[in-house]
């Protein structure tokens, strides 16, 4: 016989196998999930979870596809979070300070409380995360924020309603295009294709492998490969 | 540390051989020795997990029976259900499926000025791009070339894709790397700006671009975020159920259903673009899968019904390197990322059995082969495993790799009390990938008119097998020519006129015909994973 848990899934008592995730255990349960459940992998942010075990005190975020149940959990999914994600053209906007007062003003009514940072489901900093984004210094903030999944449990905890994800979004995007160095072998070698000089050799590639597809794997099985 | 002490007593001889194993650089399989290996072993070549489909476009040929019994099924819906005269959504370009070929295409698609529209069956972004982890090739560096890049990926894909798609594939592949850093995703550079590039199995170049080990979900938020900047509608939680044709049988919408209300849904468009993904979660063989919870093959059920033909589809990828412990986390992908970095695979006696960047359907049979007929797997409580030896990737690279270069990997197993820093995980093949889909041309084109596919629903490029960072690149390279051309077409036809659903009744009939008998209706949007309470 298998060791049984109980766990509340929204208030009600369910007994499950040990070693179940709180989604698998949810699906034990009975539960046809079509919210709260993405990639099932830990990398989509679909089945942000709140939880609390019974008799303590502090509240848990997590996803529930990477949480493994305990005895006496008490389990909400937050299957959709109103994050507020503002629209601006990628195109038009620069790097500087005032492109977060102007979009996400709010990041600076935070008031220091760290709640982000204790939900967070990827145990990533986000408070400092924020801190980042208010001095402009999108660098730091897209590493900080990279391993983010946008899950939003930071802010269903947040008093002063910031949407951490939808900030560290534009960091990273404006840290990709506009700060990280640009890739001069990339640059080259996208002209030397528009420019066609590849195309002779791909044209003979594509003849070969209707006509002598026996030279194009005398050439795979002898290939040379870097080290 | 692990839970089971068994395991922790066999990591010791993975441990104490680490240093010759890290100096080993073991040899590669000649040809003839691949194709027994896979002919033995493969998954694909086992005869009985096939049914030759006796109904529709590929009569006479054999796919996964999960995947002929919802080929060969009857519709969710019938002419009747709807009313195509009244519209809910009226496009230009209709999308179905909100991944990184959907997405892409929906932003050539607006960038064309035309009207596009994404539906998904559940949010933007959930998708295998999402999840995947290792990278993204293309050939830019200057020991490389497109012509390198081509040779490898179709003598990895055994010389069986089309060769005019692989060749799109891998001239377009820079072009799209600088398409998607000047969107805004990050990749890893070195401080000049030199892209870092490793190894994947069944590459001569290091040409794998990577953002750590999140690098598709690195693409995808950036992909979704752009759509919603440009106001692209996104209607979520909205299934396509069945393609709609027009008087002359080209493609001319779809009828949608919402996931939570079941309300059926009337979606006109001058082109359509299927872009649903994968079949993971039909678990073929039963095999654990990767993949997102909707890979339930959607796309080929409702190409196939329509007309359109798939070419490949009895052909799958078994990432070599799924999971086999914890049970929690089992089938999730271990990036082979993680052998580009330097990890060697290591049977029960602490031994490298082969080279760790052999093209993947090699490497799976070659686990299956050590754990089977070699009987030299370890065995977990789910089935069997192999190590993969991730200390050995610090061993060689230093203290600091890990939780730098494969960060998700660090944290998937760390919540589990393994530290593969330390400790080596245990992997088997799982479910990764499907190599076929719909075939289509160099212009996205199905077998039906104003029908598009893109994105691992489509199928040809990469022949019966896939190389690692073909597919991110795939998604991105067919998704925006699927978008380009659809809109062009888009601009140059009529609003469609007769739409019908004659082609259910018509389908039903072969069915009939063919003497087949179901009570299963497709597409499946969905596993049926909840346990069956009396």
């Amino acid at each position: 016989m298998e060791k049984m848990l109980n766990v509340y899934l929204f208030g009600k008592k369910y007994e499950v196998p040990a070693g179940l995730t709180i989604m698998t255990a949810m699906e034990y349960a009975g539960y046809e999930l079509v919210r709260g459940c993405g990639c099932r992998n830990g990398f989509c942010g679909a089945c942000a979870t709140i939880y609390r075990i019974k008799g303590q005190v502090e509240l848990h975020g997590c996803l529930a596809c990477q949480t493994e149940i305990e005895e006496g959990m008490y389990v909400a999914t937050l299957p959709f979070f109103p994050l507020e994600k503002r629209i601006y053209n990628i195109e038009e906007i620069k790097p500087d300070q005032q492109i977060m007062m102007q979009l996400y003003p709010e990041i600076y009514s935070c008031i220091g409380c760290n709640a982000c940072t204790k939900a967070c489901t990827q145990e990533l900093n986000v408070m400092q995360y924020i801190a980042y984004a208010q001095r402009g210094e999108y660098e730091k903030c897209a590493e900080e924020s990279f391993d983010c999944v946008m899950c939003g449990v930071c802010s269903s905890r947040c008093p002063a309603g910031i949407s951490h994800p939808q900030v560290a979004m534009l960091a990273r995007r404006l840290n990709g295009k506009y700060i990280a160095p640009e890739c001069g072998h990339l640059n080259d070698r996208v002209n030397e294709i528009n420019e066609g000089i590849f195309d002779e050799k791909m044209a003979e590639l594509i003849g070969k492998s209707i006509d002598n597809v026996q030279e194009l794997k005398d050439m795979y099985n002898n290939r040379e490969i870097e080290k | 540390m692990y839970k089971i002490d068994r395991f922790n007593e066999l990591a010791e001889k993975v441990a104490a051989k680490r240093a010759e194993n890290a100096a080993l650089e073991p040899r590669r399989m000649t040809a003839e020795e691949k194709d027994a290996l896979l002919a033995e072993f493969h998954p694909d070549y086992k005869q009985g997990e096939f049914t030759v489909l006796t109904a529709g476009p590929n009569k006479g040929e054999k796919v996964p029976t999960q995947l002929a019994d919802l080929l060969q099924a009857h519709s969710r819906i019938s002419a009747d259900s709807v009313d195509l005269t009244k519209p809910d959504y009226d496009t230009d370009v209709l999308i179905i499926g909100g991944g990184g070929a959907g997405a892409s295409a929906a932003i050539e698609a607006d960038e064309a000025g035309v009207k596009a529209m994404i539906v998904t069956k559940l949010r933007i972004g959930d998708a295998n791009t999402m999840m995947a982890e290792g990278g993204i090739q293309a050939a830019d560096k200057p020991n490389d070339s497109p012509a390198i890049h081509f040779v490898d990926a179709f003598g990895g894909g055994h010389f069986a894709a089309k060769p005019e798609l692989v060749a799109k594939l891998v001239t377009k592949a820079p072009e799209c790397i600088q398409w998607l850093n000047k969107l805004g995703v990050e990749f890893d550079k070195e401080p000049d700006g030199t892209m870092v590039t490793t190894h994947g199995g069944g590459t001569s170049r290091k040409r794998m671009h990577a953002a750590k080990d999140y690098s598709g979900a690195e693409i995808m938020r950036t992909l979704r975020d752009e759509v919603i900047n440009r106001g692209i509608p996104v209607i979520d939680f909205t299934a396509a159920v069945e393609i709609i044709l027009d008087k002359d049988g080209k493609a001319a919408g779809a009828v949608l259903m919402n996931m939570e209300t079941k309300e059926l849904l009337v979606a006109r468009a001058k082109t359509v673009i299927i872009a649903t993904g994968g079949a993971g979660r039909l678990h073929y063989q039963g095999f654990p899968t990767s993949n997102h919870y909707g890979a339930t093959a959607d796309g080929l059920v409702l190409g196939y019904r329509a007309g359109a033909k798939l070419l490949y589809a009895d052909t799958l990828q078994y990432h070599p390197t799924g999971t086999a412990y914890p049970e929690q986390i089992f089938g999730a992908l271990v990036t082979e990322k993680v052998r580009s970095l330097g990890a060697k695979l290591v049977n029960i006696d602490g031994d490298v059995f082969m080279h760790p960047l052999e093209t993947r359907d090699v490497t799976a049979a070659s686990i299956i082969r050590e754990c089977t007929a070699k009987g030299k797997g370890i065995e977990t409580e789910q089935g069997m495993g192999v190590w993969l030896d991730t200390p050995m990737i610090e061993y060689k690279n230093g203290e600091g790799t890990i939780e730098k270069r494969i960060p998700a990997m660090l944290r998937m197993f760390g919540k589990y009390g393994i530290d593969i820093r330390k400790e080596p995980i245990l992997v088997y093949p799982t479910l990764h990938y499907q190599n076929g889909g719909l075939d289509i041309d160099t212009y996205g084109v199905t077998g039906v008119e104003n029908l598009y596919a893109a994105g691992e629903v489509a199928g040809g490029i990469h022949g019966r097998n896939r190389l690692m960072g073909n597919s991110l690149l795939d998604v991105i390279v067919f998704g925006r020519n699927a978008g380009i051309y659809a809109a062009a077409k888009a601009k140059e036809t009529g609003a469609p006129e007769g739409l019908n659903l004659n082609h259910i009744a018509a389908y039903d009939k072969e069915l009939a015909a063919a003497g087949i008998e179901t009570d299963i209706v497709s597409p499946k949007l969905l596993p049926d994973y909840a346990r069956k309470t009396k």
